[in-house]
């Protein structure tokens, strides 16, 4: 009896670290998602891609360097580099263009480029699954409590408020973060102080894909990197978004930490229903605060 | 729509179509029946799509939902209850319609995007719960082979019970549309504070266009399962509500008949495409693009601008 109430303490505990690591991502991603929504006011479908992509580039260029720790490092700084490329151009070649439009063709659009995406790597990595090992130095695991925990989790577990903390500078201590607040409440009262909010836009729109390139590379090394990765996801990412407050940072957080902890406690619950959880914590934030935990830009 | 100088031009071009829609499966193979039946069905799940979208301006994100609903309640009444198979066909639009009426009560106090986000959620758990309980809905795998009644058995059958049901839902719907709700419905769409302020009662007027459009998707759900003889949890995955909506879209969405044509052309893209390469997706972002770009108001959209010049309705242009 003793035995059993330590055992599921510990795997408790150890599901707790686990739900932890995967808020990490789904913040990170999330949070991308929050500022696209909060600031430009589209919903991004293909955020998901764009966190699918990270991961294959993450894959290929740990791949091209030898795939060493030095290719996982590499790997980590560029990829998230080159989605965020990516989303410039096509930010700057073709989005830009609709932002007068109505919100459902803005809508339509990166589901467009979801659809595109999707079919591009497809082309250039096949359907095959792929696999990215974590450098040596995050390789194995540590006890916690008499069960193992994987190093790189907690690798993960730095890394997320490293990101928070560096995405709360941004927003709040630079200039540009401040225009992009100021833009996400007035857009034309931003514009007729004689700035140019649709680079203001390009901007925040890079920045957040840059964090979904950035999930999707820290999230490589502990799943398999498969065609349908952006699917799942970005569901989850958009819950979360509003369920914590579209626009807010610190309401992404809380809908990560929601999310991803429902998720892996109540596997210990109801493994059959697990998926189901935190769905029913979102309805239930939903139906008590429609508009979100702490509060939206708009 | 029409006024009385057209009116018998409407009369003969739905005779005409019914006299074809009757004659096909006598000159077209088996699998053109299947694939005609299949637009029949997607085609009216789009217009059910919509009623609401197009007609009543409410972001319905995921319409799919009620679709994929109706479609397992037929397939549960048949596989799981003794009930004739009639009593599924008549349970399946109504438990549909109830759905959408639940989750509409949740989601109209909401504006626009938030009302599409939360629904959009609420149909994710939906989805999960049919996604995993095994033993009664059947999971990922999801029922297949579901014992049909004998007059749709065949794919001619089942073809004709289609397209007999999908036209009757078409005409109510189009009637709904321009009955004095629809009116309302529609002025709800363009200026929903003003109408609030004439005395109407926004909120359910909403709710009531929710459970019609849940009804006929369900009535598409039903007839889904009368094709293909199965059902699995993709019928109700978000994935689908937007490939619906972009249908929609590209027929043109202030169109009564645009949805479908929208349908017809997706389907048949899929079906095309698909023959030649396994990117039939990279095919149809592009088109969707291009859409986007130079077609905001969609095919059918398109053609009537063109037709008839003169620009009556001004809808169109604001945001």
């Amino acid at each position: 009896m003793e035995f059993a109430t330590n055992l599921t303490f510990s795997a408790f505990c150890q599901q707790f670290l686990v739900g932890l690591s995967r808020t990490t991502i789904l913040f990170i991603v999330s949070s991308g998602l929050s500022l696209v929504l909060g600031v430009l006011r589209i919903p991004n479908v293909a955020h998901g891609s764009l966190y699918m992509l990270g991961a294959f580039l993450a894959y290929s260029i740990a791949t091209a360097f030898g795939g060493g720790s030095t290719g996982f490092w590499l790997a980590l700084v560029l990829a998230p580099l080159c989605v965020a490329l990516i989303s410039l151009v096509v930010e700057r070649g073709l989005f830009c263009r609709l932002y007068d439009r109505e919100h459902l063709m803005l809508l339509l659009f990166t589901f467009a480029f979801m659809l595109l995406a999707r079919d591009l790597v497809k082309l250039a990595w096949g359907s095959d699954y792929r696999s990215l090992s974590a450098p040596s130095m995050l390789q194995g695991s540590f006890s916690v409590l008499g069960m193992p925990f994987p190093r790189y989790n907690l690798f993960l577990l730095i890394i997320g408020p490293l990101v928070a903390l560096g995405l709360w500078f941004l927003t709040n201590k630079t200039k540009i973060g401040k225009i992009s607040r100021a833009a996400a409440v007035d857009r034309e009262m931003v514009a007729a102080v004689g700035i140019n909010v649709s680079w203001v836009f390009a901007f925040v729109f890079v920045i957040g894909c840059f964090l979904a390139g950035l999930g999707g590379a820290l999230v490589a090394p502990t799943q398999n990197i498969t065609q349908g990765m952006d699917h799942s996801l970005i569901m989850e990412a958009f819950l979360i978004v509003i369920i914590g407050g579209l626009g807010n940072m610190w309401g992404a957080l809380l809908g990560a930490l929601i999310f991803g902890l429902t998720d892996s406690l109540g596997i210990l619950v109801w493994p059959q229903f697990a998926i189901v959880f935190p769905y029913v914590a979102v309805v239930i934030v939903l139906i008590f605060r429609p508009k979100g935990l702490l509060k939206a830009t708009w | 729509m029409s006024d009385n100088s057209t009116h018998w031009k409407w009369i003969a071009a739905a005779l005409g179509s019914i006299v074809l829609f009757f004659c096909l499966p006598f000159v077209l193979s088996r699998f053109y029946i299947y694939f005609a039946a299949l637009i029949l069905v997607t085609g009216l799940l789009a217009t059910s799509l919509n009623m609401v979208l197009g007609f009543g301006g409410m972001y319905q994100f995921h319409h799919a939902v009620f679709y994929g609903i109706g479609a397992y309640t037929l397939a549960l009444t048949i596989t799981k209850t003794n009930l004739p198979p009639i009593v599924g066909y008549l349970l399946g639009p109504v438990v549909a319609s109830v759905l959408a009426v639940l989750m509409g009560l949740v989601c109209v106090r909401l504006s626009k995007l938030y009302f599409g986000m939360l629904q959009l959620s609420l149909g994710s758990l939906v989805w999960a719960l049919v996604f995993r309980w095994y033993s009664f809905t059947g999971g990922d795998d999801g029922i297949h082979g579901i014992p049909l009644p004998s007059i749709v058995s065949s794919i001619t059958g089942s073809y004709y019970v289609t397209a007999i049901v999908t036209g009757l839902a078409l005409l109510v719907m189009f009637m709904i549309i321009n009955s004095p709700f629809g009116r309302i419905f529609q002025a709800i769409r363009d200026n929903p504070e003003r109408s609030e302020g004439i005395g109407v009662n926004v909120t359910r007027h909403q709710l009531v266009g929710q459970a019609i459009a849940g009804f006929f998707a369900g009535v598409a759900g039903v007839l889904f399962v009368t094709v293909e003889g199965s059902v699995f949890p993709d019928l109700l995955f978000w994935t689908l509500s937007l490939e619906i909506l972009i249908m929609c879209l590209l027929g043109g969405w202030f169109t009564f008949l645009g949805p479908m044509l929208g349908a017809a052309i997706m389907v048949t893209l899929r079906t095309v495409v698909g023959v030649y390469t396994e990117y039939w997706t990279l095919v149809l972002a592009i088109v969707l693009m291009f859409l986007i770009f130079f077609l905001p108001q969609g095919v059918l959209g398109y053609i009537i601008e063109t037709v008839r010049p003169h620009p009556a309705r001004g809808q169109r242009e604001e945001r």
